[in-house]
């Protein structure tokens, strides 16, 4: 066996980070490159081809997603969009850091939406402004985390593969929170099935000197802050945090982790629930923060979008913001460019697609040089199970 | 909700055939695709992009179809599709050994941002549609009531396109290769130990290989027949998490391919039930019927999912010589 | 025991040797497995191979057999040169190959394992059948050809698997540490199965790291040390010299200049001390009473075992792997539950404690699994050694964590236990097998242990750490642990322990008090016998 040196991050307990040691180094800011650049990079190009296809001129379509999206006041509309990601982002590392698959994401958000949209109206009359937000986020929250006990228990007592588990609560819930918009959630005053819209003030405020337009109250809302916590919140709680350990303890092996006197079935309810109480407050934010109501068909689906920045992050809270930041810029520019261009906004969803299977490739290139490193924390556990005595 | 025991009305003869004929037609293309992941599955390779290539050949099916004007013209741009989608997944996950979880999603992800490209391209105005497909009667048992279909507009049982026989005897020559040639027993074997596949001389990854080729054209045939067969039309929707549910019943079938027929047909009936409540005349919102394959799939996990059948090795790459 | 199989010269009259290994060389990063390695074997011949473990006896093997490609050096097989470039290649040159750890899918027949690998379309069960039949008696063996592989015994797997690497017709036969498994008596039946192999003319090559087989079971032996090859016996010498010589011999040839005198009599004295009797005149530290554990697939769980255990004992429990080891040692750390019985620690019933607080009060497990279950490789070596404590002060205050406890008690377990690593903070992945182990027992015995677990504690480690191992076991019952040392290997519980259980199929069937003829018994009874 090997006894190479392991580089070792002196400010960060080294167990976040999970590069391995490899061979060759490429130095940093090469790895960087390589691993966090490179897939957009070819993800992009490979959209310019296709859009040429199609006949359209990627080069004014990416103009348009820069003034979309960042130009004039435009950058902070894409701002207001890192809220949800960014929450979802974190939730789903939370997550994925104690190798569970919560793939259920949108249909826990669109759960969360829904009710809060319903209910939100009703408590504005007795509760005093910030209380009432308060208290729907939490709202959200919760029912998110609820919606995630059921695979959260089919996983811990039975065993039961949460890919699908959670992924056949997504479908349910979609069609749970139409359900729930067309009917007792139905706003009486109209025939459009939409909930009862929220009156300007039980908004959630925005950050004084901030501006926007695509929101019904002018400037950018607080969502964004309680994100940015969130991420904070999320680090050191897996970095810093005696729970962090456990989660990482269960995502790199659950025999490990029976092994070390885990409570395993309890460990895996709880991170679903967190994680879920993530996704929910990204509905809040939403909600509460841009549309202020819901449509029966409304269904964003910012979940699956999000699993590969968080995968090209590698699990970190911090690290992946900039990528959401970038998601965001390319969605809300991406609205206004497919517009322009007479295309759906589904394109973005390709290039999000493009960007996974090129960081797949990435990470073999990387692999067959021997570099280090792996996007997936699994890989390499699974990599030493296949090869038996390490 | 008007009242839901008005008896005759629901097991009237009209209401069973629909019932059992759209059970067939919904239930067909989930046949398919379950079929190919099974054996997928068995041979070690779990395959999510399963949605993404039911849906790139429901496309080029619908569009071969369509400009070619035989529906056997776009069966085989189906599987065309299906299988080159499944060549992504053959090299990342069989070849490279890179994740199969995060490879099926990101090909899901990307069929899906493509067909929705493209819908918007060329259908979102035109929305053309198929005419109905020919339909082949079982000679003497298409005139059974209920089950037989001869002159129904949906056929039933014995009343199907050929393509619907066809898949059926599919399954029965996917059971006989998986028991009885070599083909099958290294499929086999490659699920549950490569290792030991490896060491009597065949190459696990051209087993896997062709085993996620074979998944990802039966999911492109299936995705061609939802277009041709049960719908006659394309949208980016088509498909609305039947590859998901087919992923489920391959792993409930515990490896057997006349199962994944059952259990297709189940799904497919759970799945057309609308039809049958508006025959019936059973007023219940149409939410609550989508919902119910999905609810549906949960009981049977939660009942069934213990026994389910997993191969040793599955969601594991293999390397060789890392014994 | 006899020195060297009673054989006759080579068969036929052909000059070339039926395998020729010329100047062999295998590297890996940062390890050179075989260094211009020769050697030859006759038709008709039995070869072995010794060496400790890593001394690169299986790379040389996966060489020959296909899996592996040589970096520099010849095969030549019948003289003349082949390139092996896969398992196929070598099956189809008539090389067969019997792996340490199973090549047989557990979900198949007996047939359908033969049959795998074959060409042609279908499958032809009924040849198949009737090779088996043939090839099982020529070598004196029946196998049920209906049999689901997974479901055959231990010994009868392997009988299976030498059938299999002779389906195609071998002409070389290698054979991977084969007697890991055995009960005494399936070694006694493969001894024969080998001379049946050297009578049909073909040439066997067996592996081992056991001294004692590779003087008894083969015409010439071979030694590998750090992937050189660093001597061999002729038959000649194999037939004529007395155990002993040989013994020494060999080791001398292992540790070069090293292995002078004194290190043999230390190696003896050491062996010395684990057969006389201690006597032992204090309280249960363990009780086992009628313990059950269910069986998950493929295992045999436990079956109403009840055993004793002084405390300040060494318990050795014997048997061949598989027969419930596992499930009775997860049972007693509290990773599995009982179905029936009771587990008490010093007189109090711990049977509904849970894992951490079993590990609390002082009960430890030292698990076979070191690498995917007793550590984790992605985290560093000072964060494994406090895993068993997260929350726990000092290393965490209130939940937050406190690092530089960790680091400090890591340094002091590293000076502790001599483990070699680049720093605290390296991951554990990179280390080598019997470092990661050291890493296991620092945590293991840290804080004041009272009983503890070991489960193969010295499997797959090269001599130098399972001597230090052995030496630790011995150091922590002088000091009044109680230890309960589960292993396969009969020689290291003769070593080690004051008496000896012996579990088959998930029961005691019988526990020896450690002397002179403990070993005999402790045979017998792993076979079926009464101990007297």
């Amino acid at each position: 066996m090997t006894e190479t040196t392991a580089t070792t991050e002196l400010r960060e307990p080294p167990h976040l980070s999970d590069a391995t040691p490899g061979r060759a180094q490429l130095g940093r800011v090469g790895d960087f490159l390589l691993r966090s650049i490179l897939p957009l990079v070819l993800a992009v190009g490979t959209g310019s081809i296709v859009l040429v296809a199609i006949g359209v001129d990627p080069i004014q379509y990416y103009k348009d997603v820069y003034s979309g999206g960042v130009q004039f006041a435009a950058w902070q509309d894409s701002l207001m969009r890192v809220a949800p990601l960014l929450l979802i982002a974190v939730g789903l590392i939370v997550a994925f850091r104690a190798g569970i698959w919560n793939l259920g994401m949108d249909g826990q958000f669109l759960l969360a939406a829904a009710v809060i949209s319903g209910i939100g109206s009703r408590f504005e009359e007795h509760l005093p402004n910030t209380i009432n937000l308060v208290v729907l986020f939490l709202i959200a929250g919760a029912v998110a985390a609820a919606w995630t006990i059921v695979p959260a228990v089919l996983k811990a007592r039975y065993e039961l593969n949460e890919i699908i588990t959670t992924l056949m609560m997504t479908f349910i819930g979609i069609n749970l929170a139409q359900i729930l918009v067309k009917g007792p959630f139905q706003d009486p005053s109209t025939t459009t099935p939409q909930t009862r819209a929220l009156d300007f003030s039980a908004l959630l405020p925005s950050i004084p000197g901030t501006e926007s337009s695509t929101r019904r109250w002018p400037g950018v809302h607080v969502g964004v802050v309680v994100a940015l916590i969130a991420a904070f919140v999320v680090w050191f709680l897996l970095s810093r945090t005696s729970l962090g350990l456990r989660l990482q303890v269960l995502g790199a092996s659950t025999r490990s982790a029976r092994h070390m006197g885990l409570d395993v079935p309890r460990l895996i309810i709880v991170t679903f629930l967190l994680s879920g109480m993530f996704v929910g407050f990204a509905a809040a934010t939403e909600i509460l923060g841009v549309k202020g109501y819901q449509r029966a068909d409304w269904d964003p689906a910012f979940g699956l979008s999000v699993v590969p920045l968080v995968f090209l992050a590698r699990l970190h809270p911090i690290g992946v913001i900039p990528y959401v930041v970038l998601l965001s810029l390319a969605s809300i520019g991406g609205d206004y460019a497919a517009q322009n261009a007479g295309l759906t906004p589904k394109f973005t969803l390709l290039l999000v697609g493009l960007t996974l299977i090129y960081m797949a490739l990435t990470e073999w290139i990387a692999r067959r040089a021997e570099l280090g490193g792996s996007y997936f924390p699994g890989a390499s556990y699974r990599r030493q199970r296949a090869s038996g005595t390490g | 909700m008007t009242s839901v025991l008005a008896a005759t009305d629901v097991f009237s003869e009209q209401a069973l055939t629909a019932l059992v004929a759209g059970a067939i037609l919904a239930g067909v293309p989930l046949m398919f695709a379950a079929l190919g992941e099974l054996v997928s599955q068995r041979a070690g390779v779990l395959n999510i992009g399963l949605e993404g290539m039911m849906l790139m050949g429901a496309y080029a099916g619908f569009v071969a179809a369509y400009h070619g004007g035989t529906e056997w013209l776009g069966y085989g741009a189906g599987l065309l599709a299906g299988a080159g989608v499944s060549l992504l997944m053959v090299l990342f996950c069989v070849r490279w050994g890179l994740d199969q979880i995060v490879t099926g999603i990101a090909i899901t992800l990307t069929c899906e941002g493509a067909t929705g490209l493209i819908f918007e391209a060329e259908f979102a105005e035109s929305r053309p549609t198929l005419g109905a497909a020919d339909k082949v009667a079982v000679p003497v048992l298409s005139d059974l009531p209920v089950v037989g279909g001869k002159g129904e507009s949906n056929g039933s049982i014995f009343t199907q396109p050929l393509i619907v026989y066809i898949g059926l005897g599919l399954a029965v020559v996917v059971a006989w290769v998986l028991r009885r040639t070599h083909m099958g027993l290294n499929v086999r074997a490659a699920g549950d130990a490569p290792g030991a596949l490896d060491a009597a001389g065949v190459s696990v990854f051209a087993t896997r290989s062709w085993a996620v080729l074979f998944a990802g054209a039966m999911a492109g045939l299936g995705g061609a027949c939802l277009a041709i067969v049960s719908t006659g039309l394309f949208q980016d929707t088509i498909v609305g998490g039947r590859g998901f549910i087919a992923i489920v019943l391959a792993m409930l079938a515990r490896g057997r391919p006349l199962w994944a027929i059952l259990g297709a047909m189940l799904f497919g009936a759970s799945l057309s039930i609308a039809d049958w409540a508006q025959v019936a005349q059973i007023n219940i919102s149409t939410d609550l019927i989508f919902m119910l394959p999905f609810l549906l799939v949960l009981v049977v996990l939660v009942l069934f999912g213990r026994r389910a059948y997993l191969p040793a090795a599955l969601a594991l790459p293999y390397e060789r010589g890392s014994r | 025991m006899t020195t060297g199989s009673p054989t006759k010269p080579a068969i036929d009259g052909s000059e070339h040797p039926a395998v020729e290994l010329v100047q062999i060389t295998k590297e890996f990063p940062g390890v050179l497995a075989n260094d211009r390695i020769s050697l030859s074997v006759r038709r008709g011949e039995v070869l072995c191979l010794l060496g400790e473990n890593g001394a690169g006896k299986s790379t040389l093997m996966n060489i020959l057999s296909g899996m592996l490609r040589p970096d520099g050096g010849e095969v030549k097989l019948d003289g003349r040169g082949v390139d092996i470039d896969s398992p196929k290649h070598a099956i189809r040159l008539g090389i067969g190959m019997v792996y340490q750890h199973t090549s047989l899918v557990p979900q198949l027949t007996v047939l359908e394992n033969l049959m795998l690998g074959e060409s042609g379309m279908r499958l032809n069960a009924a040849d198949a059948e009737a090779r088996l039949r043939e090839l099982g008696g020529s070598l004196g063996l029946d196998v049920d050809p209906r049999a689901t592989t997974g479901t055959l015994a231990l010994g009868q797997q392997q009988q299976l698997e030498i059938i299999k690497a002779l389906w195609r017709g071998s002409k070389v036969l290698i054979l991977d540490e084969p007697t890991s498994m055995l009960t005494p008596k399936g070694v006694e039946e493969l001894e024969q199965i080998l001379a049946r192999l050297k009578g049909q003319g073909l040439a066997v090559v067996f592996i081992t790291h056991k001294l004692h087989e590779a003087i008894s079971m083969s015409d010439r032996v071979a030694i590998l040390s750090q992937g050189r090859l660093v001597g061999a016996i002729e038959p000649d010498e194999l037939r004529s010299a007395t155990h002993d010589e040989l013994q020494e011999r060999i080791v001398a040839l292992m540790f070069g200049r090293h292995a002078s005198q004194p290190a043999v009599a230390e190696l003896a004295a050491e062996a010395e001390w684990g057969r006389s009797r201690r006597v032992l005149d204090t309280e249960p530290a363990l009780e086992l009473e009628g313990v059950t554990v269910e069986p998950g697939m493929g295992e045999i769980g436990a079956r109403e075992v009840s055993l004793v255990v002084l405390e300040g004992e060494i318990m050795g429990i014997a048997g061949v792997d598989g027969n419930g080891q596992r499930e009775l040692a997860e049972a007693i750390a509290g990773q599995r539950s009982l179905a029936a019985g009771d587990v008490r620690l010093f007189g109090h019933s711990i049977a509904r404690f849970k894992v951490a607080q079993r590990e609390k009060l002082g009960l430890r497990y030292v698990t076979d699994d070191r690498i995917h279950e007793g550590t984790i490789g992605s985290l560093s070596v000072a964060l494994n050694m406090v895993l068993k404590r997260i929350g726990k002060r000092p290393f965490w205050e209130r939940g937050r964590i406190r690092y530089a406890a960790i680091l400090s008690r890591a340094r002091e377990l590293i000076g502790r236990f001599q483990i070699r690593t680049p720093t605290p903070e390296t991951r554990v992945a990179t280390l080598s097998g019997g470092n990661v182990q050291k890493v296991v027992l620092a945590r293991e015995l840290s804080f004041d242990p009272k009983v503890v677990v070991y489960s193969k504690p010295t499997y797959g480690l090269d001599v130098m750490t399972t001597r230090s191992v052995r030496q630790t076991i011995h150091q922590q019952a002088r000091e009044g642990v109680t230890s309960i040392v589960i292993s396969t290997d009969l020689e290291e519980l003769l070593d080690l322990c004051d008496r000896i259980a012996v579990i088959s199929r998930g029961r005691i069937v019988g526990v020896v008090e450690n002397g002179p003829s403990a070993q005999q018994r402790v045979g017998e009874l792993m076979v079926g016998g009464k101990a007297a």
